[in-house]
């Protein structure tokens, strides 16, 4: 059984009354365990409303989405809470830390949602940070560290609740291509550790080293396979 | 888990407060000062109460008195002839007194009393007072004390003594500096010993509305004011010569219990009405017992009324909680998408931001409880000496505002209140922050 399966997935935003943009048009698309896959395709292609939709940030307008068995295209706000708590994690352009709380802080968030207790979650943040080699600059803030530490956080938050999959958008956008790099680097481990990830960029580099391509445009998946 | 989350959720809540501690301060300052407000208002309210109802208690709350009244001034009028004023015949009579005493066996005490104003003079001194022709339980049934002397006994009724027991006011206005036991003074065109001089007694409104100040009274026996100053007295003030008649101003009923109050008021006035014109109501019953509950209704008006004012400086409190609160959901706009990518659900931003309201709200109302109790304590003080150095202010609206009294009701309502002020101003931006699409929030600049 796939990990997730789009069928026919589409998305429609009415912006008035007479105007509506069909922003994905019937979208198939199916994930398997330890996918490591690139969604690329120029802006307005559909990209990001198909991260959204995968990563249960919003609902499609038409068609199924099964996540782990469950299909998730009909849940309501709050069950859609749950299921973005526990089963994706997020890898932001932006990083999109708190500001306010240190790197451990912002890396036990997820957990805190999923009612993990405190001791636990100190203890699991911890390793974390380590696991992706944040080594003694955990207990900084965001607005001490560096892009690329500052990513490798996010990481070790949206791997936090061991998440079925880890969505991450334009990842190295913010960073040099060294920086960027080694933050790719930390992804091919993650997949060859058999982490499911799916990769929206721009950036050519990401394609060659994922295993799958899935390219976008128009609203549909143009190339790559469905 | 509910528990363990709220312990979480309060510490994230306090944790966000400080990253901006001035303002947070800034936002709790306008809770604290409405608490202190209520504090403050309600003690003082609870205060004058406590001094009025004091009053009434001295007037003894088993006690009747019965009053006469004079009868309305128009018909006097109407009535008077060229030969200079006519005289009115009014009031209570000893034989009243004999009647209540033999007809009300619940009856402990019954002081019969007479009021004579004159020109107290002693040496060149001279003042206005009001001489008081009573018996010597007059003492125990008013709970007055003689400060210096001693007060009348029945040796001073039976030999029908000119002596006097002077009230503290006269005393102070006619012998500042020297000690008036034993010497005399002359009370209109007699002359009286002074025996003592009793404790400060304060005034007191009578049952027309007219007030009797207690410290310009002199004590004499009754006997002796029956003797020396007769029954008719002449009122000189309005160019014409009017002459009243009246027996005793006063009669006090003391009765054992305070349940007997009211039945023996009835039995009282009855009797009254069957000896007296019922054409010229010329006497009045007044029942201290029923101002005192009378007074404890008006306290709770005057308190409502007071917190009501009061409250409105919460109200504004709650609105600069509300105010920052909203400023800060907008500025916090990308957590709240990060926290609701992150897992968080709708309820979990809302109780965050309530969170953050309820702990200013419940910090600026515990901080307000010990300043409000300061203000109750200080504002006697300084409205005291504030009044002495203007010069303004009755003595009695000064005495009254004398005392304070801060209750643990006070400040349970005022901790309360302000609570329900905090949860109320946060509602809105709460649900605002919770309202807003997580990937929206996340794009936020």
């Amino acid at each position: 059984m796939s990990l997730a399966r789009l069928i026919d997935l589409t998305k429609t935003y009415r912006m008035s009354a007479e105007v509506t943009v069909e922003a994905l048009r019937g979208v198939n698309l199916t994930v398997e365990e330890g996918d490591y896959l690139a969604v690329m395709g120029p802006s307005g292609s559909g990209k990001s409303t198909l991260l959204n939709l995968i990563g249960c940030l919003d609902r499609p307008s038409g068609g199924r989405y099964v996540l782990g068995g469950e299909d998730v295209s009909r849940l309501s706000d709050s069950a859609l809470s749950e299921v973005r708590g526990r089963r994706i994690g997020f890898v932001f352009q932006s990083f999109n830390l708190i500001p306010q709380l240190t790197a451990l802080d912002n890396i036990e968030v997820p957990l805190f949602y999923q009612g993990m207790h405190r001791r636990q979650r100190r203890r699991r943040a911890a390793h974390l940070a380590d696991s992706v080699g944040l080594g003694g600059r955990a207990r900084h803030r965001p607005t001490e560290l560096s892009g690329g530490e500052q990513q490798r956080v996010a990481i070790a938050r949206a791997l936090a609740n061991d998440p079925l999959i880890l969505l991450a958008d334009e990842p190295t956008g913010n960073l040099d291509s060294r920086t960027g790099s080694d933050i790719l680097d930390l992804f091919d481990a993650l997949a060859d550790r058999g982490r499911t990830l799916i990769v929206v960029t721009h950036d050519p580099q990401v394609g060659e080293r994922t295993h799958r391509v899935v390219r976008m445009a128009d609203g549909k998946v143009a190339g790559g396979e469905g | 888990m509910l528990s363990f989350k709220s312990t979480e959720i309060f510490r994230l809540g306090v944790r966000s407060l400080l990253v901006h501690p001035g303002r947070s301060i800034l936002t709790m300052l306008g809770i604290l000062f409405g608490v202190t407000a209520v504090i403050a208002t309600l003690a003082v309210v609870r205060g004058i109460g406590e001094k009025m109802k004091e009053e009434v208690r001295r007037m003894g709350a088993t006690n009747i008195i019965v009053e006469a009244v004079k009868p309305a001034q128009s018909e006097s009028t109407t009535q008077s002839d060229t030969s200079g004023g006519m005289a009115v015949s009014y009031g209570l009579t000893y034989q009243d007194a004999e009647r209540i005493r033999s007809s009300l066996p619940s009856a402990e005490v019954v002081v019969p009393a007479r009021r004579i104003p004159v020109t107290a003079r002693f040496l060149t001194r001279r003042t206005r007072a009001e001489v008081l022709g009573t018996v010597p339980w007059y003492e125990e049934t008013y709970g007055i004390r003689a400060a210096r002397g001693r007060w009348l006994t029945p040796l001073d009724q039976h030999k029908i003594d000119n002596v006097c027991v002077l009230g503290a006011g006269i005393a102070r206005k006619l012998f500042p500096r020297t000690n008036p036991l034993g010497r005399s003074l002359w009370l209109g065109r007699f002359a009286y010993r002074v025996v003592g001089v009793v404790e400060e007694r304060g005034k007191a409104s009578g049952a027309g509305g007219e007030e009797a100040d207690y410290d310009r009274t002199i004590y004499i026996p009754l006997t002796a004011a029956k003797h020396r100053f007769g029954e008719t007295l002449m009122d000189r003030s309005a160019g014409t010569r009017s002459f009243e008649i009246c027996e005793l101003h006063e009669i006090t009923v003391k009765v054992a219990r305070a349940e007997q109050v009211r039945p023996a008021a009835r039995i009282i006035g009855g009797l009254l009405e069957r000896f007296h014109d019922p054409d010229k109501k010329d006497w009045a019953v007044r029942v201290p017992l029923e101002r005192l509950e009378a007074l404890e209704r008006t306290q709770w008006l005057f308190a409502i009324l007071g917190v009501s004012i009061a409250a409105i400086s919460l109200v504004v409190g709650g609105i600069g909680i509300m105010n920052i609160m909203l400023a800060t959901v907008t500025e916090r706009t990308r957590e709240i998408g990060i926290r609701r990518a992150l897992g968080a659900k709708r309820k979990d931003i809302i109780s965050q931001f309530l969170v953050e309201t309820i702990v200013l709200s419940g910090a600026g109302g515990a901080l307000g409880v010990p300043v409000g109790v300061l203000f109750a304590v200080v504002i006697p003080q300084l409205l005291t000496k504030a009044a002495t150095m203007l010069g303004v202010g009755g003595e009695a609206a000064l005495s009254a505002l004398s005392r304070t009294v801060v209750t643990p009701g006070a400040v349970i309502l005022a901790l309360g209140t302000s609570l329900v002020v905090g949860v109320a101003s946060g509602v809105y931006p709460a649900y605002r922050a919770a309202q807003m699409d997580p990937i929206k929030a996340l794009r936020h600049e």
